[in-house]
């Protein structure tokens, strides 16, 4: 459900602090069909080029708000809206290389009236010019 | 001929494609229901609602004031109930009363009498919400959601605390879902373009429309396949059910409202899979005059492949309530 949009591709960038490339931010969206309490996104995955990226290298930013994986677990008030693009940043010294790159994102939700985790998936291939 | 008491509503719910891409704002949501000639409008707030569940002054002016424009009226919100907000531990029974109270006040401030109860909500959590529903006068009625039927176990403890309690705060609303009698091709479709093997699909399409127990399709396909997407196939026959419209006959003094779900209106104005020609005479016969109330839920079978068009299913599947309740 909704996998083909979780990774907006078109919204990749490099991320500069103090004149250094620190990493790289993409826009992501909740891949369901309404929004959620951060507390009940059980698990952010986000890989590149097939390799798995620490959790706690990443965070998430949305409507101003920047969540660790950790602050997301006990935060369930703040919602990701339907729909709504935020960005995950990704700490990695130097950023995304020149060329393509392949993305990968997981999002698995604690569902409520489900009785098993929904977990969703998509690659997106993106280049950095 | 009678002049039908059903009335015609559509869930923003149908939307969904269009306003998670920004394609359809809430106003344009609502407009393009109103368009069909419906007057209900049933929203799910958690996802029409930016900052759900935060309602300001003006925002909820705006709202009665789209209602006047259109021509349209606030039937049903639709609420969720999540236990595993937390994430070490149940929400406990006052949390979760807690929750239910929130949304009745959200409903009763955007003028909805009726809440869509998510099925998971336990029967006894529906004994203390009841004063609350009265309270905020908003009628609370359990979905009935496929695989459950009206007479499901859950549903009939549901129904004993209806009883127990008199309370005619306290209902249910049938997802038309549990009235699939072929099943959708926009599924069985998705599932080949994922990798399931044709010939099981056409083995399993038959059997359901034979009405062979799911249970009995998923051990033959187990016997010829160990490919999970062949089993999914399979499944789909136990998640999209098929009973007799005629089960809903007892219980329509306690249907608060009618989610008519579908996938796939084709362009003669017939659903793929489930039967409307003969639910709705089933629904007139028992004298319910609540609303049917579009819920479009192809989107998410097709959006891989196709741009997804909404608000013409909607407009179909509107054009056939007109056309079946006008022939009563």
């Amino acid at each position: 459900m909704f996998e083909k949009y979780m990774i907006v591709e078109t919204d990749v960038e490099n991320v500069v602090e103090d004149g250094q490339l620190i990493g790289f931010r993409f826009g992501a969206r909740l891949p369901y069909y309404r929004g959620l309490g951060l507390s009940m996104v059980e698990e952010i995955v986000v890989t590149i080029d097939d390799e798995p990226i620490p959790q706690d290298q990443i965070t998430l930013t949305l409507h101003g708000n920047t969540y660790t994986m950790a602050q997301m677990e006990v935060e369930p008030d703040d919602r990701w809206n339907m729909g709504e693009v935020a960005h995950i940043t990704v700490s990695k010294p130097g950023g995304l290389t020149a060329g393509v790159h392949r993305v990968g994102l997981l999002v698995n939700l604690r569902i409520g009236y489900m009785p098993f985790p929904s977990i969703r998936r998509s690659e997106k291939t993106i280049t950095v010019g | 001929m009678n002049q039908s008491k059903i009335k015609r509503g559509v869930s923003l719910y149908s939307y969904q494609e269009e306003f998670f891409l920004r394609k359809l704002s809430l106003e344009g949501c609502i407009a393009a229901a109103a368009a069909t000639g419906a007057t209900g409008i049933e929203m799910v707030g958690e996802q029409s609602i930016v900052g759900f569940p935060k309602l300001t002054d003006a925002f909820v002016d705006q709202w009665f004031g789209w209602m006047e424009t259109y021509g349209v009226t606030p039937v049903c919100h639709d609420m969720f109930l999540d236990y595993t907000r937390f994430k070490n531990r149940r929400m406990t029974t006052d949390e979760a009363l807690q929750s239910i109270i929130r949304d009745l006040k959200f409903a009763n401030r955007l003028g909805f009498k009726v809440m869509r109860i998510i099925v998971n909500t336990t029967p006894e959590l529906m004994e203390l919400a009841a004063p609350y529903a009265e309270e905020y006068d908003v009628k609370m009625g359990i979905e009935v959601h496929s695989p459950w039927h009206i007479n499901s176990a859950w549903m009939a403890r549901h129904w004993e605390v209806m009883e127990r309690t008199g309370s005619k705060y306290l209902g249910f609303i049938p997802d038309m879902g549990a009235f699939t009698k072929r099943l959708a091709r926009v599924m069985t479709d998705r599932l080949i373009r994922q990798g399931a093997n044709p010939d099981i699909v056409a083995f399993v399409t038959e059997q359901h429309e034979q009405g062979v127990m799911a249970e009995y399709i998923i051990a033959q396909v187990a016997q010829r396949s160990k490919r999970p997407m062949d089993m999914a196939v399979a499944e789909l026959s136990r998640h999209n059910i098929y009973v007799n419209p005629n089960s809903l006959l007892q219980h329509i003094p306690r249907i608060f409202h009618i989610h008519a779900k579908f996938y796939e209106m084709l362009d003669d104005y017939t659903e793929f899979s489930v039967p409307y020609d003969e639910i709705i005479p089933v629904l007139q016969k028992g004298g319910y005059t609540g609303y049917l109330s579009s819920e479009y839920e192809g989107n998410r079978h097709i959006q891989d492949i196709h741009e997804v068009d909404s608000v013409e299913q909607v407009r179909r599947q509107q054009v056939m309530f007109t056309n079946l309740l006008a022939n009563a």
